[in-house]
């Protein structure tokens, strides 16, 4: 099946920037956005920026990939706490799949995620990895 | 609300079905359900399958369905809920007839996967997460159920080995099932040494995906010694993003399915004498029975690793097999788990019967558990 242009296009904002979700009423934080607090109800979100780092809480590596993923596997997909607490799923990249561990950090970065074949669309979006700790010292 | 009973009961053998069609298994199945009904005139259809969309291209499968079996003019609706949609087809049929709507109804499932590639069928058994967030990451469902896994053990330090035994007791128990996919024994060394399907899953850990398709007549009660008939059944949903789930090692969804078909059936835990479980991998299914409350919680693989504990419980766990050794045509799936509580209630089950069960629960989940539907059939 074909990417859709549409469907990337809209998700890059959230995607590219870890934009999620806050309830100002009771401050649950949310990742995807969502429109109505699951928590307490309220449809009063706004817009929050997560952490872009934290640490891994569990990982697999995923050795048979759906289409459209083949090239990168085998690779480590991780259920990542950030920092703020919000909680997201991604791939761990920059790191071999046997040095992976429970409590870990990572931080996010920009990469590749799939292509529509040689002529379609490339998407991007956040994978995490390692920190690379000089990123400090030239900031 | 009437009663309700299951009249009759068909199904196909889960396999890799590659000289036949989706509309022939169905048909098969469904003929079969009629004729051990024994009834003519179907006032209603309600079918159950999830890949058709996708891999067949096909759409509209009531009025298909329908057609194949000679039935056109009844209604005919199609139910999606991932791999619980047998069951929650089986759930609307039910309260169709409870309701004095209908008197005669047939719902099927049907499943057709060896029409895709490997990698397709990665997408498909993926469908039921959300695709912008979690499938978009890469990750399939038995990696979903990786990630749980490793969570698993280590907040329990529960041995991959015993977590593993749930597949051994599976296979043990398909052994002699004419339907079943992998009709055979399977050592824990065996499991254990195959290959990795998502660390640390291996893929004889996982369900035996296949094509497959059941189907049951329901109508009114009748009050008749050695009827089946359907005494609880509820569906509920939990969050889909395990990301947002306060503990991911509790499916809310089974727990609150199961307390509301217990209550509704009028008994406790322990008059269940089998159970047939959704283990679309081994921890699908030990936590399935824990947050069912079979078994304390990270205690769930005791069940299977002592030689009688199981028996001793009386409770019998995957008669035919399971989704491990029985098969996994996932729209079909939740109505083989309720063709075979029939089955081994009306003491039909060949060499997988067990010993005069009265009460048996069925328990399907979509997706990882933001769906859970439970049947809760009782022999009058």
């Amino acid at each position: 099946m074909s990417l859709s242009v549409p469907r990337y296009w809209r998700e890059i904002r959230y995607r590219y920037r870890l934009i999620g979700e806050r309830c100002t009423r009771c401050g649950g934080l949310y990742y995807p956005r969502r429109a109505i607090c699951p928590r307490c109800g309220s449809r009063e979100l706004e817009e929050y920026q997560l952490s872009d780092r934290g640490r891994i809480v569990s990982w697999t590596v995923i050795r048979n990939p759906p289409k459209d993923y083949e090239r990168f596997a085998p690779y480590v997909v991780a259920l990542v706490e950030l920092e703020d607490g919000v909680k997201i799923l991604s791939q761990i990249v920059d790191v071999e799949p046997e040095e992976v561990k429970a409590g870990m950090r990572v931080e996010a970065t920009f990469r590749k995620i799939r292509e529509d074949g040689t002529s379609g669309i490339i998407e991007y979006g956040y994978k995490f990895r390692p920190p690379i700790e000089s990123k400090q010292d030239l900031s | 609300m009437r009663g309700v009973s299951i009249a009759g009961v068909g199904l196909t053998q889960v396999s890799e079905h590659w000289e036949r069609s989706l509309a022939e298994l169905f048909v098969e199945a469904a003929v079969k359900a009629v004729d051990d009904a024994g009834v003519e005139d179907l006032e209603a259809i309600y079918i159950s399958n999830s890949g058709a969309p996708y891999i067949q291209r096909q759409l509209n499968l009531g009025a298909m369905m329908a057609d194949g079996l000679g039935e056109a003019g009844v209604p005919a609706i199609t139910i999606e809920a991932g791999a619980a949609g047998g069951a929650v087809a089986f759930q609307e049929g039910v309260k169709a007839v409870a309701s004095g709507l209908y008197d005669r109804v047939l719902v099927g499932g049907v499943e057709k996967v060896s029409d895709a590639t490997p990698e397709e069928i990665a997408v498909f058994l993926s469908m039921p997460e959300d695709q912008e967030y979690t499938a978009y990451t890469g990750i399939t469902n038995f990696g979903l159920n990786a990630l749980i896994y490793r969570y698993y053990m280590e907040r329990f330090g529960v041995r991959q080995e015993d977590i593993a035994m749930l597949a051994v007791r599976c296979h043990e128990h398909a052994e002699g099932c004419p339907h079943a996919m992998y009709p055979f024994k399977l050592s824990l060394e065996r499991i254990l040494s195959s290959p990795m399907e998502a660390d640390p899953i291996h893929v004889l850990e996982c369900s035996g995906i296949g094509d497959g398709a059941a189907a049951v007549i329901i109508q009114p009660s009748k009050g008749v010694s050695g009827e089946v008939e359907v005494a609880g059944y509820s569906t509920t949903t939990d969050l889909t993003h395990i990301t947002e789930r306060p503990d991911i090692l509790t499916f809310e969804a089974v727990r609150r399915a199961s307390d509301k078909a217990l209550r509704m059936a009028g008994i406790s835990r322990g008059d269940v004498d089998v159970v047939e479980l959704h283990d679309e991998t081994t921890i699908t299914g030990i936590i399935s029975l824990e947050d069912m409350g079979f078994a304390e919680k990270g205690k769930g693989a005791t069940l299977f690793t002592g030689e009688k504990l199981a028996e001793e419980r009386r409770l019998h766990v995957n008669t035919f097999g399971g989704l491990k050794a029985r098969g996994n045509p996932v729209g079909a799936t939740g109505l083989y788990q309720i063709v075979e509580i029939v089955m081994q209630l009306k003491g039909e089950a060949g060499r997988c019967q067990v010993d005069k069960p009265e009460i048996g629960l069925a328990q399907s989940i979509g997706g990882l558990a933001s769906t859970c539907a439970i049947t809760i059939l009782r022999r009058h």
